[in-house]
């Protein structure tokens, strides 16, 4: 493989990892979430200031990078918890949009010249690049898909899916939706942060706009696309979204208006996504597999 | 004082805008409970097409109306082909939507009329005034008369026609509408028509104001009328005017006279959460 192929494979399991967590809000808890980007930055500037003025190496850091991100994750999932629906889309770009603001302004977080410097990953004394990179990241794509399949199966999972299809029948079934609401928002900003860490130790160069409203955009393009609430839909999204623009260079100019097109067709004739339920893909499925199996 | 005064006349005017951008967002959202965020990009090509009209022509009332008829069947289609049949769907399904609309949108205008800035000379047929050494331009004094002819034109329509009724009656309850035997498809249609229009009005009122036309100018606006529409309550028109306005003035005083670290585009997203947090209906909202 090429080295060209491995960044960009390495760039599709980091957005499938920050995506998978947006998948447990989105998809498993049906909080819409357009601020995604904001935690993905969060971790990603707490691992560079770790690494870059506190010294820590990136193993080191990783958990306080992934605790950092959770507890802001908590703390900005209250004020979202007072709001539902289109207020909480609304309220989620407005948290996007002054984090942003944030490290783009003061001058701790490196304001607009962003954060450089960012030391590669060591490993049993190797220096972590290219094609060993994207095999830690691959590990920790596993891990994040491991662990949704888990959390998909047990009672905190269960009682996410009954709040997002019927809030108030599962609180009166003794779900509280507080609890389960922040559990998904802290889990899925967690992944946000273990993202943003290896992103920030892979292109060891930060800066605000990476992580503005049009990369939650994305995020939110690649779990609707791939299929809401289910295991794989973040990375098949993933995929498809990382591997499109390359496929579409022949295009040039016209990438992103092909791009931005597609998008509009999939939600318009097929909004449960590819592997979404009543999707093309679910239907041939359930159509060769016998009934009682989904 | 009378730097005061005039940074006051340069805010309202600035909430003007504003308003003007937002209408056509709350009429919407009153109407299909639809987060319309491609309405931003609605106003982008109704400064790109009055520009190339007032260019064609050499008549700014040509330029601006035909910016008007082209924006409603832009608004209208959109409408028909992406939000109708995405009602049905949960609210984030017709957001997405919405926003590839939107970046679509301002692709096609950056491929069509390129990605450099392009300048709108007109001036404006509107006087200009000097009260106690304060001079109002000619450009504010348009920017005044029109929002408030808008606004009338608005309030006279939704408030004295049948059509108005027909409106209030559908944003109430669309199948009782159409028990009543209103069209309410039609109604629908001719909401985004009117805010569209509106919309066509603001981008060139915005064109000639900066002089500025630019394929990525709907960007902010599109987030920011967004925090409008919440802090006036979704929805409620009247309050997305006076949030409007309020920001406008906000913005430009703290701007002259605060020396706060963040960007005033982080303000409205401030104020919003600040709202929802204490007041969640908004402004004038009802719920």
């Amino acid at each position: 493989m090429n080295a060209y192929l491995i960044t960009i494979a390495t760039l599709i399991c980091i957005n499938a990892i920050v995506a998978c967590g947006l998948n447990v809000i989105v998809g498993f808890a049906g909080q819409i979430s357009l601020g995604h980007a904001a935690f993905f930055g969060i971790g990603a500037y707490s691992a560079a200031l770790l690494a870059t003025k506190a010294g820590l190496s990136f193993w080191a850091a990783l958990p306080l990078v992934v605790v950092i991100t959770a507890l802001i994750g908590l703390l900005l999932g209250l004020p979202s918890l007072r709001v539902k629906e289109d207020f909480l889309a609304i309220t989620t770009i407005g948290i996007n949009f002054i984090v942003e603001a944030i490290f783009l302004y003061i001058p701790f977080f490196g304001g607009a010249l962003g954060i450089g410097g960012i030391p590669r990953i060591m490993l049993f004394g190797v220096r972590l690049k290219g094609l060993t990179f994207f095999l830690l990241c691959l590990f920790f794509l596993l891990l994040v898909l491991a662990f949704c399949w888990w959390f998909s199966r047990s009672w905190g999972g269960l009682a996410c899916f009954a709040l997002r299809e019927e809030e108030s029948a599962a609180a009166s079934m003794g779900i509280s939706p507080v609890r389960f609401k922040l559990l998904a928002f802290v889990i899925g900003t967690a992944m946000a942060g273990l993202g943003g860490a290896l992103y920030a130790h892979y292109i060891r160069f930060i800066s605000a706009t990476d992580f503005s409203f049009p990369v939650s955009v994305l995020l939110l393009s690649i779990v609707v696309l791939g299929g809401m609430g289910t295991l794989w839909g973040p990375v098949v999204g993933a995929v498809i979204l990382g591997a499109l623009p390359e496929v579409f260079r022949p295009l040039v100019d016209y990438r992103f208006l092909f791009y931005m097109l597609l998008l509009l067709l999939m939600i318009r004739y097929q909004p449960a996504g590819l592997l979404g339920e009543g999707s093309m893909v679910h239907r041939v499925f359930s159509l060769l597999l016998p009934e009682g199996k989904k | 004082m009378q730097l005061f005064i005039e940074q006051l006349l340069n805010g309202v005017a600035m909430g003007s805008i504003y308003a003007l951008i937002t209408l056509g967002l709350a009429l919407v959202y009153g109407i299909l409970r639809i987060l319309h965020i491609a309405h931003a990009a609605i106003y982008t090509v109704g400064a790109y097409v009055g520009l190339f009209l007032f260019k064609l022509s050499g008549s700014l009332i040509i330029g601006v109306a035909g910016s008007m008829v082209f924006c409603a069947l832009l608004g209208v289609g959109i409408e028909r082909f992406v939000y109708y049949p995405l009602l049905k769907y949960p609210p984030y399904v017709p957001l997405i939507g919405s926003i590839a609309v939107m970046l679509a949108i301002e692709e096609l205008c950056r491929l069509v009329a390129g990605p450099q800035i392009l300048t709108f000379q007109a001036v404006l047929p509107f006087p200009q005034f000097q009260i106690g050494g304060i001079t109002v331009s000619s450009t504010l004094t348009a920017v005044y008369c029109i929002t408030a002819l808008v606004l009338l034109l608005l309030w006279y329509i939704t408030s004295k026609t049948e059509l108005g009724l027909a409106m209030r009656a559908v944003s109430q309850d669309i199948p009782i509408a159409d028990a009543m035997g209103i069209n309410s498809h039609l109604i629908v249609s001719l909401t985004f028509a009117i805010g569209s229009a509106i919309a066509a009005v603001a981008g060139s009122l915005v064109g000639i104001y900066y002089n500025q036309v630019y394929p990525t100018m709907g960007t902010v606006p599109a987030y920011k009328t967004l925090a409008l529409i919440v802090v006036g309550g979704l929805g409620s028109v009247p309050g997305a005017v006076v949030a409007s306005l309020l920001l406008g003035v906000a913005e430009t005083l703290l701007i002259g006279y605060a020396n706060i670290p963040l960007p005033r585009d982080a303000l409205a997203f401030i104020a919003m959460i600040a709202v929802l947090m204490w007041r969640s209906e908004g402004l004038l909202g009802s719920r």
